[in-house]
């Protein structure tokens, strides 16, 4: 039996991103929270910036839960699923922590797919497979809750739309803000200037991206100093926004919050009425069950999905808020890759670069160009940004100029060490019938317990905005003076990714969804869910901001419905 | 590590400053008869006041194994005009090294693969790889990397790749793990050094940054007790 633990208001299962943020607006109002992570808290000093540690040693995601769990991939039901590795971290702050740190908002056009596909070109253009829904809400609803992460948290960045006002020094496509970024964005660089310039030169609209990395003193943090190892790797300084230096700190210091590190989660319990009641955890040799009014189940897409299949009961015999067969469905990512590649004649000047210190091209994003002609909807975001470091320059790619060892070959790298660049293209990704989560039937986690399974592959709607982007990046590079590009594959298998979205979409229909319009579950009421596994579409962008702001909304909205809610 | 970087002498910090007078650093072409004399020369320098008297204490590898490495890394990134490679980097001893600790899934790979290396030169040429000559040593890793000789785990392209990356991350990677040393992987891509730092005028100044041939552990940050340094990460 477990041990058995006082009551509490609200057990949130996971403090990264998602709850990392809702712990703030919950505590803000006297509610009496405790936060479940299955990682400890780390500090700067754990964060050297060093190539091996970072990406050999993979020292932030190895020996951890979710490295224990890290789901299993297979292209469709024809084959088996291997396992591979797990994207993401365990800590107080997740992967906010070790992230690239690029905070976005959606376009308006992300919340409307359907409706607006059918508007503009006609039925007849969603792919017959696809089971893409509209949001339940448009993006105005959440613009109130964009705004206040991106000063609760520190997001730099420069406005391209303040209501009404269009300033083309930011991205002309966002949707309409009530006021500017909290601070002005990351600073430019050779790099950016010469890709910025390039884009003018076409006629494009550069602008520099929205980061959540402190661009001057903010809230007491110090700005981000630009030795470049972000990628899975913390701040030195605490410039990255990562909840575990605002949120959470913040809402630890109201008094309402209980932070329990180092904490598994293995279910959620219901009564025979189908409201849950707690949650039991592993700490350690021991096994604790934590009742709580109200559970908001906040870990990452793939562990909120194993939880709600593992967690069986009377009133939930298929997993907890499964009755509609809904969870693991609508799953999506951004893993698909379709790189772009150029070598420039001349050093670019990127030995000290970061991933989220760049320019973006929303041109061709989303419905931002006429489709008419074309045969997809939706598009990508281009992104040109600075980073380099020297065993990933050493691995670069050679061209076709020289075999990849030998004296030719170090004089190669030798001389294009710093004159290469890889773009990073995010495309519009659609769900589809066959492209699921579920629980993998063989591979089990060190207690037993089974793995995610993914099953999914790309449509030919990605691999054409793929191919379609990737011309757009070539022709961007070449305008710059790049004298070599490589496009590399369109990408097929849809693996495990920092970016996985669905598995408990968010819609009004109870039967194509698992929460409602409020990220709560609509068969277990005190249950609610957070993270980009509630959204029904990707957008051409990072989904960590838009995950963070329809955390403070189903936060806000428990705060303000709390009775109805717990009764 | 107790090893003490600050104690040693970089390699010629005014490499990087002949490269340039040569016009070698960002020039198109390599090898002119003017860059040629300063690299050999250079390299001269290198050579003596850098060599390399005796191997490092072995930590997982056998002497057999060290030496077939060794040969291997030089012909992957050799010690050329063009300047020190990995032998000079000391490959090996981050490979041996990090067998020990996060390469340790790779061992057995190691096992397999170096012996089978050393059968096929034993067979074909009477010899171990590392008694080749290096153009008979090039022509066998070419066979390897097309993945035309048998014996390997998982095959021997795949033996081929993990030593290939293995050399790369053990030239170019932070010396604490045993190689880079005295940062000639870093002087090689004239990367200027791992900075908590970096101010627009030195990025602006790219590769005639002045490399500060510093580990990232010679900063108190990440080595001493406490929170409260001077150099990054003051912030409680």
């Amino acid at each position: 039996m477990p041990n058995n633990l006082p009551k509490t208001d609200v057990v949130i299962i996971g403090l990264g991103a998602a709850g990392g943020v809702a712990t703030l607006p919950l505590t803000n109002a006297g509610l009496k929270v405790i936060g479940l992570e299955a990682g400890g808290w780390l500090s700067p000093r754990d964060f050297a910036p060093d190539e091996v540690r970072n990406g050999s040693r993979n020292w932030p995601q190895s020996v951890q839960k979710a490295a224990n769990e890290a789901p299993t991939v297979r292209a469709s039901e024809n084959s088996t699923a291997q396992q591979g590795g797990h994207p993401m971290m365990n800590a107080v702050g997740g992967t906010t922590m070790h992230y690239w740190a690029q905070s976005w908002r959606l376009n308006p056009w992300d919340f409307k797919v359907v409706s607006e596909t059918k508007r503009r070109y006609g039925a007849d253009r969603i792919p017959l497979d696809s089971t893409v829904e509209d949001w339940p809400f448009g993006y105005e609803e959440l613009e109130p809750f964009y705004d206040k992460v991106e000063y609760a948290v520190g997001i730099s960045g420069q406005a391209g739309n303040v209501q009404g006002n269009i300033n083309t020094s930011g991205n002309i496509f966002e949707g309409e803000r009530q006021r500017e970024y909290p601070m002005q964005p990351l600073r430019a660089s050779p790099f950016t200037d010469l890709m910025g310039d390039a884009a003018r030169s076409l006629g494009w609209n550069p602008f520099q991206g929205p980061a959540a990395i402190a661009s001057e003193l903010y809230d007491g943090r110090p700005p981000c100093q630009y030795h470049g190892f972000c990628g899975k790797g913390g701040c030195h300084v605490e410039a990255k926004s990562s909840t575990a230096v605002t949120t959470i700190p913040k809402a630890v210091a109201t008094g309402n919050l209980d932070v329990v590190t180092y904490a598994r989660v293995i279910n959620i319990v219901t009564d025979n009425d189908g409201k849950v009641t707690g949650v039991d955890y592993v700490k350690g040799s021991e096994t604790f069950f934590q009742p709580a009014d109200v559970v908001l189940l906040s870990s990452y897409a793939y562990e909120n999905v194993r939880l709600l299949l593992l967690s069986k009961s009377r009133a939930f015999p298929n997993g907890l808020s499964n009755n509609a067969g809904q969870v693991g469905r609508h799953y999506l990512s951004h893993h698909q890759g379709a790189p772009v590649t150029a070598l420039f004649p001349s050093d670019l000047h990127n030995w000290y670069g970061l991933p989220a210190q760049g320019v973006g091209i929303d041109e061709w994003a989303d419905d931002n160009f006429d489709h008419a002609h074309l045969n997809f909807i939706g598009g990508a975001n281009l992104w040109a940004h600075t980073d380099r470091k020297p065993m990933s320059a050493a691995r670069m790619g050679t061209f076709g100029e020289t075999r990849n060892w030998g004296s030719d070959w170090k004089a190669f790298i030798m001389q294009n060490a710093d004159r290469t660049n890889s773009s990073y293209i995010q495309k519009t990704t659609l769900p589809y019938e066959n492209n699921y989560l579920d629980l993998d039937p063989v591979i089990k986690d060190t207690f037993g317990l089974p793995v995610t399974r993914i099953t999914a592959k790309y449509g030919e709607n990605e691999k054409r905005i793929a191919a379609y982007a990737q011309d757009k990046m070539e022709q961007w590079y070449l305008e710059a003076g790049a004298i070599k590009v490589v496009k590399s594959g369109l990408g097929n298998t849809m693996g495990a990714s920092t970016h996985a979205y669905g598995g408990t979409r968010m819609g009004i229909d109870s039967q194509t969804n698992v929460v409602d319009s409020w990220g709560f579950s609509h068969e277990a009421p005190n249950l609610g869910i957070l993270g980009a596994s509630v959204m029904g579409t990707s957008g051409a962008r990072n989904p960590t901001l838009t995950v963070q702001a329809l955390s403070w909304r189903t936060a806000e909205y428990l705060v303000n419905n709390w009775r109805s809610i717990v009764s | 590590m107790t090893k003490n970087y600050k104690d040693e002498k970089p390699v010629n910090p005014s490499r990087r400053d002949l490269l340039k007078s040569a016009g070698l650093v960002g020039a198109a072409v390599v090898g002119t008869g003017t860059a040629s004399n300063v690299i050999a020369a250079d390299s001269a320098m290198v050579d003596q006041s850098n060599l390399i008297a005796a191997r490092e204490a072995l930590e997982v590898l056998t002497a057999e194994e060290a030496d077939t490495l060794e040969a291997v890394c030089d012909c992957l990134i050799p010690s050329d005009a063009n300047g020190p490679g990995a032998k000079e980097a000391r490959a090996v001893h981050y490979i041996d090294r990090a067998l020990a600790s996060h390469n340790a899934s790779s061992r057995y790979n190691y096992t397999i693969g170096v012996s089978a290396l050393n059968d096929y030169c034993r067979a074909t040429k009477k010899k171990p790889f590392y008694e080749l000559i290096k153009d008979q040593q090039n022509s066998v890793l070419l066979a390897l990397q097309s993945n035309k000789i048998s014996g390997f785990s998982p095959s021997g392209s795949g033996f081929f790749n993990l030593v290939r990356r293995h050399t790369i991350d053990g030239t170019f990677s932070d010396p604490y793990y045993g190689g880079n040393k005295n940062f000639v992987g870093w002087d090689m891509l004239s990367y200027p050094g791992v900075r908590l730092g970096a101010s627009e005028s030195d990025v602006a100044k790219g590769a005639n940054l002045e490399p500060n041939h510093r580990s990232v552990y010679e900063i108190d940050t990440y080595t001493k007790s406490g929170a409260n340094n001077a150099e990054g990460g003051g912030h409680a």
